[in-house]
């Protein structure tokens, strides 16, 4: 992946930058030795690495302001950080960045049950958020599998899901108001604890904008209370388009399930490797899961097994108890992991119509032939988001390129279908030069044409989401 | 002028492209928020259909002039819904023609199920539509989970065309529920009823609806609790909301289909104020807000949805109340106020912070640059 080379201007002028951040900062919120910088040249994407010119910390929606008018008097690009989880290079900085850290920014500013929302500051962990009023019987929804360490400004950045959207939705529907700080120090606030913000739905334009639009200091969010239990059912099939065919009945069935996880064979394999949840050796693995009363999720689940059971699976397993419960998802939660045990792999995050999931693992079977490369399937089934996990060796020259065009054919496929190039994760660098295959050229420059909106200068993560190419013209206009 | 109505996407692009004087830009004309706008009218009422349908992955696309009785027909016989239940605007507005879906979209236009499964805006998962310019434009597309690339599908929700015409929408759609209960209560006053719908609310018993009206139809005060799903949970769960609103009243629970969908009708189209003189606004607010708004406001009337979060406000001649004083009312605690029905001369749209509102105007900048699309709605001058 190509980045824009540093602006020299802006390299030469690190000095002069620093001695007006220590004007509006406390001297430990800014970051300058190359020795501590280096914490923030990469998020989870790790392949690509870049330390930032400096790395600020602040504590208040004031001094992010302060920071953004100061860069931006100074035409300094700003990276946005929330946790440095983006598996997309969302929060890559450029050697002429200043990185925006919002993790000093982690408190809870007021619950409210009756009203049923949470505000907080933008830094506070995805998980922390939960934790805040899951005493009081309250959660929030929106759980992407890095949540014990994600901040929910990279969730609203990245309009992050989870396992359990396909019934509470993914972040932009349980976002009701946030505080953004403009590239130009400008507070904004949009929203807030009453649904349907005023004016155009600028809020959810800024959820999934990658951080290119503003900086979230404070979110707004619905809560919810918790259901009274949660079961699981494991099925097995040994035909992918069976299972598929599966999903699809189950849902119009008009059984709501808050989960459908799938997995193929080659995952699991490596889960039972690493985790012996003892999951059957078959083409596919479904885990349904359903909520409410006992009584309730004992009817849903008869529901879905009579289903399962027309369609002729190898196994079938129902969750009695807890224990149970924790066993069927002990190897789907492990996933990552045992793949990761195989080999180095790269996550991709592409979404289709659930009706193409036959001919799509089909493909991917191919293609993994073609390439060389294993490939392990787990996914969001209910909602068509695929992770195909590609294994690769990254000590072996070559081979991480190759693992590059193998998953851009896979995202080029999934486009092809119907679906999109990234359900969860975000473009960031990633998918960056693949948006072409997605959108063409009137579709980007509107989209283009936002930034230009509320950041003329580009100098917000401005090498991020659109193909450089394509923003090239817009981000040397305005250096 | 006579009204131009497009048959395709190309030809309407080609109409905005060399349009010189501005268009109002219409589905089937049944909403008129805003009072009229200038120019000549572009309908979408002849870019009709359903294109694509797959229950089992629960979506739909459709043409942006489809009628929203064709869609809910063709959802029907699959047992799916819209689940935002859109409300019908006609009776409300004593408006005639046909409610389409680009219509829906273009108002955002939710129900009482919003407080459970969210507005229009989030079921919609992908549009097209023709800028101001005269460029067709897509955004997302015809699956659940999508962040590629900026959220363009729901800022042209709600946004009234004045961002563009859209000429096909792709939405979420759900399975219909097998059973519905409607948990009953007369008597309450409107802080009484809005403590209960919130205790309803925080339960863990998925409500679907919450309402309150000031007089049901035999005179007195109803609040209405819905909850859906299959027979035996229904059942289970009106008998647990029972035992938790146990101090507020004996709640009664209705099964009857027909009856529980009237009723929902009946606050979804905000049928009280059918046929009474009177401007109407609708009001989003923070629901423990909602009766202090109300009470500020003598000489009103009220009818609660979304657990009192939004606020149907009937606002008599005589009751001397100005949009001024109805959003002076919730000033500081966070809401707003638009006006529905009422040809005072009111700002319609709730005015944004100056901030907000160069964002906006910026973009309406660049999405509609020659100012030709719905000039004068949605804060703009005509």
């Amino acid at each position: 992946m190509e980045m824009p080379q540093p602006n020299p201007r802006v390299m030469t002028q690190k000095a002069e930058l620093v001695s007006r951040l220590q004007k509006v900062l406390p001297v430990d919120a800014i970051i300058t030795e190359e020795s501590e910088t280096r914490v923030y040249e990469c998020d989870a994407l790790t392949a690509y690495k870049c330390p930032p010119l400096l790395a600020v910390l602040p504590s208040s929606t004031q001094e992010v302001s302060d920071v953004l008018k100061i860069c931006h008097d100074m035409g300094v690009p700003v990276v946005p950080r929330g946790s440095g989880t983006s598996l997309a290079g969302g929060a890559l900085p450029t050697a002429d960045s200043v990185i925006l850290g919002v993790a000093r920014l982690n408190d809870v500013l007021e619950t409210d049950y009756d009203n049923r929302f949470i505000r907080v500051q933008s830094g506070r962990t995805n998980l922390s958020v939960t934790g805040a009023v899951e005493t009081d019987g309250f959660f929030y929804a929106p759980d992407p599998s890095s949540q014990l360490a994600c901040a929910i400004a990279g969730n609203i950045a990245m309009n992050s899901g989870g396992a359990h959207c396909l019934k509470y939705g993914v972040t932009t529907n349980n976002l009701m108001g946030v505080t953004m700080v403009l590239m130009d120090g400008t507070v904004t606030e949009i929203g807030g604890a009453y649904l349907d913000a005023e004016g155009y739905d600028l809020l959810g334009l800024i959820c999934g904008s990658e951080g290119q639009l503003g900086v979230v200091t404070e979110a707004t969010l619905r809560i919810l209370r918790k259901p009274e239990g949660a079961r699981p059912v494991l099925i097995g099939f040994d035909d992918i388009v069976v299972a598929g065919t599966c999903v699809s009945d189950i849902i119009k069935a008009g059984v709501l399930p808050v989960a459908i996880e799938f997995m193929d064979r080659p995952c699991i394999r490596a889960t039972e490797a690493f985790a012996g949840a003892g999951y059957p050796d078959c083409e596919a693995l479904l885990i349904v899961e359903v909520e409410g009363s006992d009584a309730e999720i004992d009817e849903q689940l008869e529901t879905i097994v009579k289903i399962a059971k027309s369609h002729d699976p190898v196994e079938l397993r129902e969750s009695k108890s807890a224990d149970e419960s924790a066993k069927i998802w002990l190897g789907r939660k492990s996933a990552f992991g045992a793949m990761g045990q195989i080999n180095d792999y790269m996550c991709l995050d592409g979404t289709i119509p659930v009706s193409q999931l036959p001919y799509v693992l089909k493909r991917i079977g191919e293609m993994s032939k073609e390439y060389g490369l294993d490939v392990g399937n787990v996914f969001h089934a209910g909602d068509g988001n695929m992770h195909p996990l590609i294994l690769f060796d990254a000590n072996k020259p070559g081979d991480l390129e190759l693992c590059e065009a193998f998953g851009a054919d896979i995202l080029r496929l999934c486009v092809e279908v119907g679906g999109c190039l990234t359900g969860e994760h975000g473009v960031g660098i990633e998918k960056r030069d693949l948006m072409n295959d997605q959108y063409a050229p009137d579709d980007l420059d509107i989209q283009m044409a936002v930034k230009d909106v509320f950041d003329p200068k580009w100098l917000l993560n401005p090498a991020k989401v659109f193909p450089l190419d394509a923003s090239d013209a817009r981000r040397i206009a305005a250096e | 002028m006579k009204d131009v109505t497009p048959s395709t996407e190309a030809e309407l692009a080609q109409i905005v492209a060399d349009a010189d004087t501005p268009l109002r830009v219409q589905g089937g004309g049944t909403r008129p928020i805003g009072g009229a706008t200038n120019g000549r009218v572009l309908s979408t009422s002849d870019l009709a259909g359903v294109e694509l349908y797959e229950p089992g992955a629960l979506t739909l696309v459709a043409r942006a002039g489809t009628p929203v009785a064709h869609i809910e027909k063709v959802l029907d016989a699959e047992g799916q819904r819209l689940a935002f239940e859109p409300m019908d605007h006609r009776g409300l507005l004593g408006t005639g023609g046909e409610p389409t879906i680009g219509g829906v979209v273009a108002a955002n236009v939710s129900g009482p199920r919003r407080i459970q499964v969210g507005a229009c805006r989030d079921h919609l998962l992908g549009v097209r539509f023709v800028d101001g310019q005269g460029r067709i434009i897509k955004n997302g597309g015809r699956v659940m989970k999508n962040v590629t690339g900026y959220d363009l599908v729901k800022l042209m929700a709600g946004s009234y065309g004045t961002l563009g015409v859209l000429t096909e929408v792709s939405l979420k759609v759900l399975p219909k529920s097998h059973f519905t209960g409607v948990l009953l209560l007369e008597g309450l006053s409107d802080a009484r009823a809005i403590e209960a719908l919130s205790a309803a609310l925080g339960s863990p018993f998925e409500v679907t609806g919450a309402a309150h009206l000031q007089q049901g139809l035999d005179g007195a005060p109803v609040t209405m609790i819905r909850i859906e799903g299959f027979e035996n949970s229904v059942a289970y769960r009106a008998k647990e909301l029972q035992k938790l609103l146990a101090g507020f009243g004996d709640f009664t629970v209705e099964t009857d289909a027909e009856r529980t969908a009237a009723g929902w009708d009946y606050i979804r189209n905000v049928a009280p104020f059918h046929d009474v003189a009177g401007d109407v606004w609708r009001i989003s607010v923070k629901p423990s807000d909602a009766r202090d708004v109300v009470a500020a406001l003598k000489g009103t009337r009220a009818l609660y949805d979304w657990g009192g979060g939004l606020i149907w406000l009937l606002v008599p001649e005589d009751a001397g109340v100005d949009g001024a004083q109805i959003r002076a009312a919730f000033a500081g605690k966070g809401g707003h106020a638009t006006l529905i029905r009422g040809a005072s001369g009111e700002a319609t749209f709730q005015p944004v912070a100056p901030a907000v509102a160069a964002l906006q105007a910026g973009l309406r900048q660049k999405f509609d640059p020659r100012h030709i699309l719905n000039t004068g709605l949605m804060g703009q001058a005509a």
